[in-house]
């Protein structure tokens, strides 16, 4: 008996022993070996389709399996030749000639054509595809009416075929981010006929994007899909530029829990995962400096103010309420990850431009405000609620909030945290004082960022409206000219924030955790990496 | 027995039509909807997609849809995989939790059954003790706890077994062992409890009288009736050990149904979350009936009725 007993404790170190106890090469070692990445992705992708699926999950593995016109220059993420060799665009920067390379293939080994990218982009236009960011292809001639279903006949919109390897783009208006913006996936080619194939072309549960049935023109070429697990992608020997392409394999894993992340990184399960838990930063900065990068992406955390409800309809209440943060310390005590704190929306160096018209902290100017609105000293001021979305962190930061205006302004304001679509929905029908929000760019220029707050955009979300606003954004929109277009903007911007329906807190920053062992792996704001610069070295040290 | 199992699978109808119908209707009340997100939809986008999932009938006419739907066999598309259709989704993921259900069930059952006949064979001993304390830490300590630790020990600590994921056979012993702990434990204390109450009976005593040797008495005699508080347990366990995965799967990344049954509420996914209520609601239904049949073939004194 006393026999059998001992066992049943012993059981887990048993059947660890028939498992083997020597020491394992770990799939980052064996990888590093044999060029195969383990990329370390976040949630299980919505869908690989690049013109229904949206987010940055789904946007690193698309970067792998298509290429667009242009791709992404490894160090800073700005457009480079991709599948089109060359371009020219007319004096008035409205039309673009571009002049496709004649050795891309697809996967199946097609040509990849004019046509392809022409039928491609009314594919995504389809209204019954009902994609989500066919309006990144608005800036074309008659997009938008295509995408409204208002016109139906796609030959007037602005794309000509020329020949098979050259076709003309004839915009709206002139605009001067152009090539950032056909970066975006919704500008990916798709394999037509792959997809009727499958079925309709505006299904979106057409079963092309599986891995027996998918046919891309990227570098890479999807091998498998084990959804809540992982995906597979294999160098394609039709890329035109496989020659250059170093790696062999690169495995992106679902994995939604980032401590669960950090764990797959630490037993060398990965080489590399986004964001480092919060609670580790600190740890790796002083520790294990090497594994970790922390890095400035084009993201900017910020508070929306409801202007349509009292007192927040007062502007220098608004004003008061920014002007009494201690930004430094937030990121400092609080976030802890090296970010910046922001006294403006966009984030620097977006495209270059950084804005002059910076908010001041200055804590007595702001208790003379509030004064001015009718609460000196914070007497009277009405019941303000802080809205977020339940997470930890943001709570951090709502609650260091709450404590410096109490401090500094002496008003009390409450915190409500709701569950993330109940949040959302809150914010879309204000009903909220003061809400957590946060803005990552979809392209490298400020237009991403101050477009939000044109009167009635959908994501504006303040109530608030300026005519003067509108105007400066809707000129911005029309000129070429690249230093009167940013002054329109710093115009702009400086009347966002004398207005201030919106507070910046920080200008986000990516606390990755990477292996030593990935070469041509650089930081940049979009968060880009085009895999076809990436190969792995061998570490010497050990674990 | 046939016309038993016959009335109670008619009788799982009307229970599935209450289930479906609350859930359809509660989850349509709670505020937000599938295509809420950070970014706003232009209009046109959110009237073509609720076309394309029938969300722009009204809420009577998408249950009826359903329903139909259901009768077919066809739990919809899934809005957030809009790639992939309920069926599918579950079809890949339920193995993985059946597999992971089925050797945490063993865990359970080995080291519960073993623990709680070692406790009931010498009654108030150290031995009891002993592996009663233990078997109490085991009810306390919760997956979220017990996960961790494992896997700082034995995957981060030791190297043996890899932090997270599904990919090889030893990729399944901690999980396995994390769920199956807490069940292993609740077995143990039955175990015990249903054996010491056999072994007090007189025809125990008188098997001992005779000189039968404790082996032979406690698997030959005793273990029959003792262990019948265990088979009951049994359905909801099992049921709740392909249920309640969710912390287990988070912990080790494993690709189960558990992650999507909780996440689909999140995501107000739909026909996700009417897809995976349904289908756990049958399974449990299931389980109880397996559990009954078997209950009456180990104790004579029941009958079906």
């Amino acid at each position: 008996m006393r026999f059998y007993y001992s066992t049943i404790f012993l059981f887990p170190l048993f059947a660890a022993l028939l498992c083997g106890c020597e020491k394992r090469v770990t799939r980052v070692e064996d990888g590093d070996r044999r060029q195969i990445l383990h990329w370390g992705n976040g949630a299980e992708p919505e869908d690989l389709d690049p013109h229904t699926s949206k987010g940055e999950i789904e946007h690193n593995i698309q970067l792998a399996l298509f290429e667009g016109l242009v791709a992404e220059e490894p160090r800073t993420a700005s457009p480079t030749n991709g599948v089109a060799e060359r371009w020219v665009v007319s004096e008035d920067k409205k039309l673009w000639t571009f002049y496709l390379r004649k050795n891309a293939r697809w996967s199946n080994g097609d040509p990849v054509t004019a046509r392809d990218f022409i039928d491609s982009w009314q594919r995504n236009l389809t209204p019954s595809l009902a994609s989500q960011y066919a309006y990144m292809l608005h800036v074309v001639k008659n997009a938008k009416a295509f995408n409204e279903g208002t016109l139906t006949n796609f030959s007037e919109v602005g794309f000509k075929l020329i020949d098979d390897h050259t076709l003309q783009i004839q915009l709206e208006s002139p605009t001067p981010y152009f090539l950032s913006l056909i970066l975006h996936t919704s500008w990916y080619p798709v394999h037509l006929p792959t997809l009727r194939k499958h079925g309709r072309v505006d299904d979106r549960r057409n079963r092309w994007t599986r891995p027996e049935n998918f046919v891309g023109n990227g570098a890479f070429n999807l091998k498998e899909w084990r959804m809540g697990s992982h995906i597979l992608v294999e160098k394609s020997p039709t890329y035109w530029d496989a020659a250059n392409v170093k790696l062999n394999k690169i495995y992106f894993y679902a994995n939604e829990s980032m401590d669960s992340e950090e764990k797959m990184f630490r037993g060398g399960q990965i080489h590399l995962f986004k964001e480092c838990p919060q609670a580790k930063i600190d740890f790796y900065r002083k520790n294990k400096p090497h594994l970790i990068n922390i890095a400035p992406i084009l993201s900017t955390y910020f508070y929306r103010i409801n202007v349509t409800r009292p007192p927040m309809n007062d502007k220098r209440v608004r004003r008061a309420m920014a002007m009494a943060i201690d930004r430094t310390a937030i990121v400092e005590k609080v976030t802890r990850g090296g970010q910046m704190p922001a006294y403006n929306l966009t984030p620097p160096d977006t495209a270059g431009y950084n804005c002059e018209a910076k908010l001041v902290e200055d804590i007595e100017a702001a208790r003379k405000l509030l004064a001015e609105a009718g609460y000196p000293n914070g007497e009277n001021f009405p019941k303000v609620e802080i809205l977020f979305n339940t997470l930890e962190s943001h709570r951090a930061i709502a609650e260091a909030l709450q404590e410096m205006w109490r401090k500094n302004l002496n008003i009390n304001v409450t915190l409500r945290n709701e569950e993330w679509k109940v949040y959302l929905s809150s914010m879309q029908q204000l009903d909220y004082f003061i809400s957590r929000a946060g803005w990552g760019g979809d392209y490298d220029d400020p237009n991403t960022f101050m477009d939000m707050f044109v009167t009635g955009g959908g994501n504006n979300e303040t109530g608030w409206s300026s005519k003067k606003y509108d105007n400066l954004i809707a000129q911005a929109g029309m000129i070429a000219d690249p230093v009167k277009r940013f002054a329109l903007f710093q115009e702009a911007e400086k009347h966002l924030m004398e207005e201030m329906p919106i507070i910046p807190i920080y200008f986000y920053t990516r606390p990755r955790l990477i292996r030593p062992s990935v070469k041509g792996f650089y930081p940049n704001l979009l968060d880009h990496h085009p895999y076809k610069y990436i190969y792995l070295v061998p570490e010497d040290s050990t674990r | 027995m046939g016309r038993f199992i016959l009335r109670r699978l008619l009788e799982m109808i009307p229970v599935l039509l209450v289930v479906s119908a609350v859930t359809f209707f509660m989850m349509r009340l709670a505020p937000g909807g599938p295509f809420d997100s950070e970014r706003a939809m232009a209009p046109e986008v959110r009237k073509n997609l609720d076309a394309y999932y029938g969300f722009d009938k009204p809420l009577l006419t998408q249950y009826w849809n359903f329903l139909k739907n259901l009768a077919k066999g066809d739990l919809g598309p899934s809005s957030k995989y809009s790639n992939r259709s309920v069926n599918e989704i579950i079809g890949g993921a339920f193995p993985v939790s059946l597999e992971l259900g089925i050797w945490s069930l063993l865990v359970a059952l080995v080291i519960g059954v073993t623990a709680g006949l070692i406790a009931s064979v010498k009654p108030n001993s150290a031995l009891d003790y002993g592996s009663m304390s233990l078997s109490m830490i085991g009810i306390c300590i919760p997956t979220f706890v017990m996960g961790p630790i494992l896997l700082v020990l034995f995957a981060l600590k030791t190297d043996w077994f890899n932090a997270s994921g599904w990919f090889f056979p030893r990729d399944r012993i901690l999980p396995s062992l994390t769920l199956g702990a807490y069940y292993a434990a609740y077995i143990a204390r039955m175990t015990r409890g249903g054996m010491l109450e056999v072994l007090n009976q007189d025809f125990i005593r008188t098997a001992r009288a005779k000189g039968a040797p404790l082996m032979s008495v406690l698997f030959k005699h005793a273990f029959r009736g003792g262990i019948l508080p265990v088979i009951s347990f049994l359905g909801p366990a099992t049921a709740g050990l392909l249920t309640g995965s969710f912390v287990v799967e988070t912990i080790f990344n494993v690709p189960g149904l558990g992650k999507y049954f909780v996440t689909a509420a999140f995501n107000r996914d739909y026909s996700m979350v009417m897809g995976t209520v349904l289908f756990y609601a049958v399974l449990i239904i299931l389980f109880n009936l397996l559990v009954d049949v078997i209950q009456v073939w180990l104790n004579p004194k029941l009958r079906f009725e």
